[in-house]
């Protein structure tokens, strides 16, 4: 078996170092800050699945949560990015590796044939959501060099979570399922009283026959 | 000596310019004296380079200061000195000392560990803390980014530390190390509602996520219009606040990712040397940060009276900005020297103490907080407009 470690990794810094250089030269600092959020997102996502060991798969889910929370920032929602490394990295993530680190390691030899099913299924429904978005956006039209003006987008998203004429039933009933979510994991989760009382079997200390012995020696 | 009222003069102007554009002063200066031929994508990336220079060093000698600091309050709670010989006053220099003595020592890789995740993790840790700083004003017109949202990206960045050290303690391939990080992972996850929910209420009382802003908004009363009097919310959250950055920052008395009479020194057994000192300046410069953000959004941040009175007087920028900077930094030091006295008086408590602590008492707490901190402010719309 070729070991495909290296060739793999020099392949990864090489498009990183492509996709800074095309940011720079087509836009200027914005397209460095572009081009640096889409190679770590794209990076980031590309390691995850080629990694054998779990850990590092979930490690590398870092760079995307990063590298999206980028994406979001120069497209004007800054919310949304600080949101995403806040709730993703700070917590998901980290939930997510407490329960990677805890499961046993998978060291059966991957095989083509048994991610090639699912491996068809994503190429065409990435083609299909490609041709989508190449047929409805209009590219001629699209700003290429300026960012959006720096607003900040929290008092929008703050009003439409509680005017009642915009999304405050869909924010309501979000909440409401979380809540029932976070229920139901407690319930399944939780212990039994059954496991708290002792077994049948084993005999309870005698403290009346302990006793009636130190009266004795008394 | 004459290079000095030059570069008075230049910093006035800096800071006038900066005062009155509301940029980045690093970029401003660039703007200003940096010549036609040189491409303008250039000027941002430079800025971004000097400031985040300024703040590593600064920061980073904060952290050695601290040290020392440090050990002479743990040494006088103990009835003790603490170093007294290097340097000569007090010893001084002992921060340098040791410094010089890790950057010359064996850099050790176990050899069972994930190489690359054990050099990592050092380096994310650190810049992850550097970048929260970034977002840090110094005084009014000195700062590198003027965020919006400056409050929620500093818990963010301050919450990809907490991914560093659970890799590192992975890396380590040690049974301590792994025990350390599930410690801390757990530890975070559990007290960064609190800390998020305690920060809410002055938010809710500023009315804005922006550091500068947020301070400005306690100008009043002769610059003693802190939060913690506008409010009686501000106060209990306040100090939800110190007990939850005591835990995020792994302070004692919730030191337990490295508790050394449990887990020998949990997530960073198996580091030594200047990958070691990372993980130590990071938990100093967390300090710090923590500090500045309760100095900011419950003590005040910049405003006192003096510089109410400095403003009064028509001082000239430079010496309001200075006397600015100086009431952040001391409020910072009183919280930081508070964190210190804490760590040296009280025992560490148990993680399932912790745990308890964090679910049952803080969180709720930190709720009703915000509650009524929310009632209080639209009563007094409701009533006064």
């Amino acid at each position: 078996m070729v070991d495909l470690q290296k060739p793999f990794y020099g392949g990864l810094t090489l498009f990183f170092v492509a996709m800074l250089g095309w940011g720079i030269s087509s836009a200027g600092a914005p397209g460095l800050a572009f081009g640096f959020s889409a190679a770590l997102t794209l990076g980031g996502s590309l390691v995850c699945i080629w990694e054998r060991s779990v850990v590092r798969s979930a490690f590398s889910l870092m760079g995307t949560f990063v590298g999206v929370a980028g994406l979001f920032i120069l497209l004007g929602a800054d919310f949304v990015g600080m949101a995403q490394i806040l709730i993703y990295v700070g917590g998901i993530l980290a939930l997510l590796l407490f329960g990677v680190m805890l499961s046993p390691p998978d060291m059966e030899e991957r095989k083509l044939s048994r991610v090639a099913g699912g491996l068809v299924l994503m190429g065409a429904a990435v083609a299909w959501v490609s041709a989508k978005v190449a047929a409805t956006v209009e590219w001629a039209q699209l700003p290429k060099d300026e960012l959006p003006e720096m607003t900040t987008s929290v008092h929008d998203i703050g009003v439409g979570f509680i005017a009642p004429d915009k999304y405050v039933v869909a924010f309501e009933l979000a909440a409401v399922l979380l809540t029932v979510a976070l229920v139901a994991a407690v319930y399944i989760a939780r212990r039994k009283m059954a496991d708290f009382e002792p077994a049948k079997d084993i005999p309870s200390k005698d403290i009346a026959g302990k006793e009636a012995a130190m009266k004795e020696i008394a | 000596m004459a290079a000095l009222p030059i570069a008075l003069n230049a910093a006035q102007a800096a800071l006038e310019v900066a005062s009155s554009e509301g940029g980045n002063l690093t970029l401003d200066l660039l703007k200003q004296y940096a010549p036609e031929s040189v491409p303008a994508w250039i000027l941002p990336l430079t800025a971004a380079a000097v400031s985040v220079g300024i703040v590593v060093a600064v920061i980073a000698l904060l952290a050695l200061t601290s040290v020392w600091l440090e050990r002479k309050v743990s040494g006088h709670i103990q009835c003790r000195y603490g170093p007294m010989y290097a340097g000569g006053w007090h010893g001084w220099a002992q921060s340098i000392a040791d410094g010089i003595k890790l950057l010359m020592k064996e850099d050790m890789i176990p050899l069972g560990a994930d190489r690359a995740l054990f050099v990592i993790a050092p380096a994310l840790v650190l810049g992850a803390i550097f970048g929260a700083f970034v977002a840090m004003p110094l005084s009014p017109d000195f700062f590198f980014a003027d965020l919006h949202l400056g409050a929620f990206f500093i818990l963010g960045m301050s919450s990809l530390t907490t991914i560093g050290v659970v890799m590192a303690g992975w890396a380590s391939n040690s049974k301590w190390s792994l025990y350390g990080a599930m410690r801390e992972a757990a530890q975070v996850v559990a007290y960064e509602i609190p800390l998020g929910l305690s920060l809410m209420v002055p938010l809710i009382v500023a009315g804005t996520f922006n550091l500068l802003d947020a301070s400005a908004g306690q100008s009043d009363w002769w610059g003693m219009g802190w939060y913690i009097f506008k409010n009686p919310f501000v106060l209990p959250a306040g100090l939800l606040f110190f007990v939850s950055s005591l835990a995020e920052t792994k302070r004692a008395p919730f030191d337990l990712p490295e508790a050394e009479s449990e887990l020998v020194a949990g997530f960073l057994t198996e580091y030594s040397g200047i990958r070691w000192s990372f993980f130590f300046m990071e938990e100093y410069a967390a300090m710090y940060l923590m500090s500045l953000m309760a100095a900011v959004f419950f003590l005040g941040g910049f405003e006192s009276p003096f510089l109410h009175f400095a403003k009064a007087a028509e001082l000239p920028v430079i010496v309001c900005n200075l006397i600015a900077a100086v009431t952040l930094i001391t409020k910072s030091m009183i919280g930081v020297i508070v964190m210190m006295w804490v760590r040296w008086t009280l025992p560490r408590v148990r993680i399932d103490q912790v745990m308890t602590m964090g679910y049952k008492y803080l969180t709720p707490l930190a709720l009703l907080c915000v509650l009524g901190a929310a009632l209080w402010e639209a009563g007094k719309v409701l009533i006064f407009e």
